[in-house]
């Protein structure tokens, strides 16, 4: 695919590994999946490699886990591995929840296989038979691929008994979420797919010592998997030296916002959000100011201009007060309101929190009404300390990563735009114009010749005016909709 | 089909396929076709992919043009769906976006047919793991 000729291929910010066969195989057609060296490295490892050489290289690798956290791939398989028992499972997590990010859906509809040989690669390390791949109900395509994957890996005896004419088997099942973000937490998971309330418990016990149905369990995300076959094809020492000293390989992100080129990028880690954003994304549509770029969901943050050359990886995002979360990056300019926005996740965490422990279902709770109350003009100083506040006691004392992640948008929005807080609150102004009950429609009457359109565009009927007579809007009726300014014609209307 | 019981086994598979090297229309190894892959994860598919290919298998056809129609998953170009590749014979693939049936028949007249530029064209942004 070099058709821009060598000089320039090096400037091709992207490599796809994860997405290495997306959108180039026929998904539902295992010989094409076989023709891009597909089930060489499960053939490879079964057959040449003990489950302590497959470990090790995984370990080399320095993979970290692709669904938010980071934790090295190679330790948690490593764990699962020494723990002894009768029965282990290998789970994928497939319950891709935050807002906005498509990432797993598309390696899983565009390479299923991918997945599936990654799982029987750690199967065979770890010593488990059996594989199950945790999806929510609401990727009906993913599923049918998926479907369609395992029954063809099974054609070919590449799922089942004695695989390469070995003892090991393994065989997969798919277990459907009914969509909670809760679910991507992997004990939260676990407790799904047991038949029991989507809810989290305390770690330790970690899944690898004690998981589905209280055997050694290894849970990773779908990216995290899609990297595996790869690595071990191409071995550990290529994958490392892409990426940063402790962030080794791609991540694939999910660009949405106020860009040109919304859709999958996979860059190296170390990339900078300048790179991703301006160069891959594309400038910002209709020239507007760069604001923030929103990274992580509902667990992240919304980083600024200042933090766009920081290289990407699990460390310096976390430090620049977001995280890398599964792969959403959702770019805000000018237009966007920050308490707004924060106000967005809360209300989307609200909804999620499972109401297991009191700080996440009763401290969000607040917080989104605290958010609330400010986007309102009713916020007074004191609340953006108590906002401050109740976030670090939500972060310290919540069960699970949902509720321990919960107030990075409101943190971080609060660290970077607290400029924006205080207009809302003192000045009962909000600079982006977003917030209606802070915005009043105004007709100056110097503009205005009374040609009545606005009147006639008004849903509400709150302007009134005789022809060719200056015009006036009603603000105890007015709705705020915008209809009338983009209505008028000589700049007689304006948002104060 | 007999099951895959060696490396050998897939290497054999993989050289069955290979011998149509860019794996688009595996079932045909012709060297004269057009190949075409389109686009079809949920954002394709939900901005019109499959209206898309079922044109293009039927007008190709018709059209008396030798064409292998496949789909893929996603290629990542979200905001230009629905997209497709469409590599000529002895050609460099060539990825279109926005490709509505009305695009996909400006695609067959004049860039299939005559080999003139059509709009549209998304420059491949990326390295591949061989690279």
């Amino acid at each position: 695919m070099t058709n821009l000729g060598g000089s320039k291929m090096s400037q091709h910010k992207q490599i796809r590994i994860a997405l290495n066969n997306c959108g180039v195989i026929d998904p539902e057609n295992i010989k094409e999946y076989i023709a891009r060296d597909g089930y060489m490295a499960l053939g490879k490892c079964l057959t040449e490699m003990k489950p302590e050489d497959i470990i090790r290289e995984i370990k080399d690798s320095g993979l970290r886990g692709r669904g938010g956290g980071g934790f090295p791939a190679g330790l948690k398989w490593e764990i699962a591995c020494k723990n002894k028992a009768d029965q282990k499972y290998v789970v994928c997590n497939a319950d891709e929840g935050d807002p906005g990010a498509f990432m797993d859906r598309s390696i899983l509809e565009g390479d299923p296989h991918a997945v599936l040989e990654a799982m029987a690669i750690c199967g065979y390390s770890m010593g488990a038979t059996k594989g199950l791949i945790y999806i929510r109900a609401e990727y009906p395509l993913a599923i049918e691929r998926l479907k369609i994957a395992i029954e063809q890996a099974r054609e070919f005896g590449l799922l089942g008994k004695n695989l390469f004419g070995t003892d090991f088997e393994f065989d997969i099942e798919i277990r459907y979420g009914a969509g909670a973000f809760v679910c991507g937490e992997e004990t939260a998971l676990i407790h799904s797919m047991e038949g029991l309330r989507g809810e989290p418990t305390i770690k330790p016990p970690y899944p690898a010592e004690s998981g589905y149905f209280g055997k050694p369990t290894n849970v990773n995300n779908v990216e995290t998997y899609a990297n595996v076959p790869i690595i071990l094809r191409k071995g550990a020492n290529w994958f490392n030296k892409i990426g940063t000293e402790k962030s080794k390989g791609t991540k694939v992100f999910a660009l949405a916002g106020k860009i040109k080129n919304v859709g999958l990028v996979e860059v190296p880690m170390g990339t900078t959000l300048r790179e991703v954003i301006y160069e891959i994304g594309g400038v910002i549509e209709n020239d507007k100011k760069f604001k923030t770029v929103q990274t992580g969901g509902p667990s992240g943050g919304c980083l600024t201009e200042k933090h766009l050359d920081t290289p990407i990886d699990f460390d310096n995002l976390v430090q620049a007060g977001s995280m890398m979360g599964s792969g959403g990056m959702i770019v805000m300019d000018e237009d966007n309101c920050m308490v707004s926005v924060a106000k967005f996740y809360l209300e989307f965490t609200v909804e999620e929190s499972c109401g297991k422990c009191s700080p996440c279902r009763i401290g969000n709770k607040r917080l989104y009404e605290l958010l609330d109350r400010i986007t309102q003009g009713k916020g007074e100083m004191e609340d953006l300390k108590r906002l401050r506040n109740m976030s670090n006691v939500i972060k310290d004392t919540s069960l699970c990563g949902l509720g321990q992640t919960s107030p990075n948008p409101v943190l971080s929005t609060l660290d970077n735009f607290y400029d924006e807080y205080v207009a809302h609150v003192v000045d009962k102004k909000c600079i982006a114009g977003q917030c209606k009950d802070l915005m009043t429609y105004f007709i100056i009457e110097e503009n205005c010749v009374g040609c009545t359109a606005c009147a006639r565009v008004c849903p509400v009927g709150a302007i009134t005016g005789e022809k060719k007579e200056v015009h006036y809007i009603n603000p105890e009726i007015c709705i705020k909709c915008g209809a009338c300014e983009e209505r008028c014609k000589f700049d007689a209307i304006i948002v104060k | 089909m007999t099951k895959i019981k060696t490396l050998a086994d897939l290497e054999r598979i993989k050289n069955e396929m290979r011998s149509d090297k860019d794996l688009n229309g595996s079932q045909d190894n012709s060297e004269n076709a057009v190949k075409i892959k389109v686009g079809m994860g949920t954002s394709g598919i939900a901005s019109g992919a499959r209206d898309v290919m079922d044109f293009l298998t039927e007008a190709l056809e018709k059209r008396n043009i030798e064409a292998v129609v496949s789909q893929t998953g996603d290629m990542g170009y979200s905001y230009a769906e629905p997209t497709i590749e469409v590599r000529k014979p002895g050609q460099k693939p060539v990825v279109f976006g926005y490709v509505d049936v009305k695009k996909a028949d400006l695609i067959i007249e004049k860039y299939i047919k005559l080999g003139e530029e059509v709009e549209g064209i998304i420059p491949v942004n990326y390295k591949t793991i061989d690279d």
